[in-house]
């Protein structure tokens, strides 16, 4: 045996981190959960190379990283559609790509999407911290001390997987330009105006440049508070919609931290999640309520295309 | 007993919510309430968060009927608290007060009318209670025990600093907290400590204060 198989960062692209599914069972002490924006494209990424859904993989942002392979490198790239090219030939997207050592993939022209996961048969084997691979940027926590890659990092690839391969279904479909997202309402609805929801509901927002990992701030119409637009700081899970005082939202994506004090009006549901981690600054939001019910079902729904069962 | 709510806080979490007041019953009530969940559910949900006045439940929507968790979590927070152990530890914590690591302590003696060393006496004779656990890992939001006894109510400073060194130990809004990490922030720092919020290499216990603790800040010798 030789060295490990590992890969190297010759560019690292805009903002590329390694994540899993997330730092979770931690929060009470203020450690956020981080975790891929688009977990639907990490999984179906892991799965396209037999791994389980949770190995560490890249998250690539906007503008993709140019990497070298150093040992034979199974890889699969899910999500934000990029043209990939493997050594000097065309590579697919949601397909097993092998990587000769000393090749290079490269990520070009993104066509749609935001964010794409590049998974690698093995996982990328670096020290978990409280049982997570996931980088947190603002908490500098996770590999690389909780840094994006830069040029001349060098990750490890683990053995390969031991269990069976899992299916591998349908890829996520991407926003063009914008998103409907489904809302349930709450859980601080109750501190707005009538008029507040009516414009949630009825509006379409911006995401601003202000926004990266950790929330996108929106701009709109205002979403006006009865009284005041403070709360006892509280848990702020993914997908809330936080309204400050100014009343333009901000909808907190992996990122996020762990409380927080503004009321939340809405929160997207599990189920679009993976939809909202593909928008990009400048692109459009509209909101649909829906039920806590309907929200279930859609995440069902989500989970048999990515079983790549027909429904 | 039964002035809370339980509501969902999207399709994958439910927030138990009493009313909006800082006390330290209702923060023994969220303490003990988030134990009782963990006890009993474990790694059945994923993961469990305390609030001001509220916990937050974590669960996996597609493995878990969120009508059975929320009648349960009813059930829990109407049942009598588990006796308590007694009186939680006190943890103790050194600060160097003042000078280039409390480059603030000035400016809040100015905002009390009093000097430095009463703020330094006022600051380390108070033993404080752990609310909540945020913003970064293991910075704990604290205010004192003793509801009667008012903290300093000064507002945070017009401009945050970009930089606050790790240890730096702060006040503002009536609480005190220890950054534990370098970071921005807005609140006046009277003093510094080498004991650390956070530490990953103390494997046994990463973070020193949980929500519940106790706190006394002793005047470290120079």
């Amino acid at each position: 045996m030789t060295a490990m198989a590992h890969v190297s960062v010759v560019r690292p692209g805009m903002l590329t981190t390694i994540q899993d599914l997330g730092r979770w069972g931690h929060q009470q002490s203020g450690v956020p959960v981080a975790g891929p924006m688009d977990a639907y494209s990490h999984r179906l990424a892991n799965r396209l190379v037999g791994n389980p859904d949770g190995a560490a993989a890249l998250e690539i942002t906007l503008l993709g990283p140019v990497l070298e392979a150093h040992g034979d490198i199974v890889c699969a790239v899910a999500g934000a559609e990029f043209e990939l090219t493997a050594g000097d030939r065309p590579a697919p997207m949601h397909r097993a790509v092998t990587i000769a050592p000393g090749e290079r993939l490269r990520f070009a022209g993104r066509a749609a999407g935001a964010r794409a996961t590049l998974a690698v048969r093995g996982g990328f084997d670096v020290p978990p911290l409280f049982g997570s691979r996931s980088t947190s940027v603002l908490s500098r926590m996770g590999p690389f001390g909780g840094r994006a890659l830069l040029a001349g990092d060098e990750l490890a690839v683990g053995p390969p997987p031991a269990g069976p391969a899992r299916p591998a279904g349908l890829p996520l479909g991407l926003p063009s330009g914008g998103a409907r997202l489904r809302v349930v309402a709450g859980p601080h609805d109750g501190m707005f105006t009538p008029e507040a929801l009516e414009v949630l509901a009825g509006a379409r927002f911006v995401v601003t440049p202000q926004s990266n990992r950790m929330g996108y701030r929106l701009e709109g119409p205002k979403l006006a508070h009865r009284t005041s637009a403070d709360i006892l700081s509280d848990a702020t899970p993914i997908g809330s919609l936080q309204v400050p005082a100014s009343g333009q939202p901000i909808l907190l994506m992996a990122d996020r931290q762990t409380t927080g004090g503004y009321p939340r009006i809405a929160t997207v549901i599990s189920a679009d999640l993976p939809l909202a981690g593909q928008l990009a600054p400048g692109d459009w939001i509209a909101f649909d309520f829906c039920t806590r019910d309907e929200a279930v079902r859609a995440l069902g729904e989500l989970e048999a295309r990515l079983e790549g069962s027909r429904s | 007993m039964f002035d809370f709510r339980v509501v969902p806080a999207g399709d994958a979490a439910l927030l138990v919510e009493w009313p909006p007041r800082i006390d330290v019953e209702t923060s023994s009530r969220v303490v003990s309430m988030a134990g009782a969940i963990r006890a009993r559910y474990g790694a059945r949900v994923r993961d469990v968060v305390v609030g001001y006045c509220s916990v937050t439940v974590y669960y996996d929507p597609l493995e878990t009927d969120p009508a059975a968790l929320e009648a349960d979590l009813r059930l829990i927070a109407t049942s009598p608290p588990p006796a308590s152990s007694g009186p939680s530890a006190v943890v103790r914590i050194p600060v160097r007060y003042g000078g280039e690591e409390g480059p603030d302590l000035a400016d809040v003696a100015a905002f009390a009318g009093c000097t430095p060393a009463d703020i330094v006496a006022r600051h380390s004779s108070t033993t404080f209670r752990v609310f909540v656990v945020g913003f970064v890992p293991g910075f704990p939001y604290m205010y004192p025990l003793s509801g009667a006894e008012r903290w300093l109510d000064i507002p945070r400073r017009a401009t945050p600093r970009t930089r606050v060194p790790a240890g730096s130990v702060a006040i503002a809004m009536g609480q005190t907290g220890i950054y534990p990490m370098e970071t921005p922030g807005g609140w006046h720092v009277i003093g510094r400590t080498d004991a650390k919020p956070y530490d990953p290499d103390r494997r046994d216990r990463p973070f020193l204060l949980q929500p519940g603790d106790q706190v006394r800040f002793d005047v470290a010798r120079a």
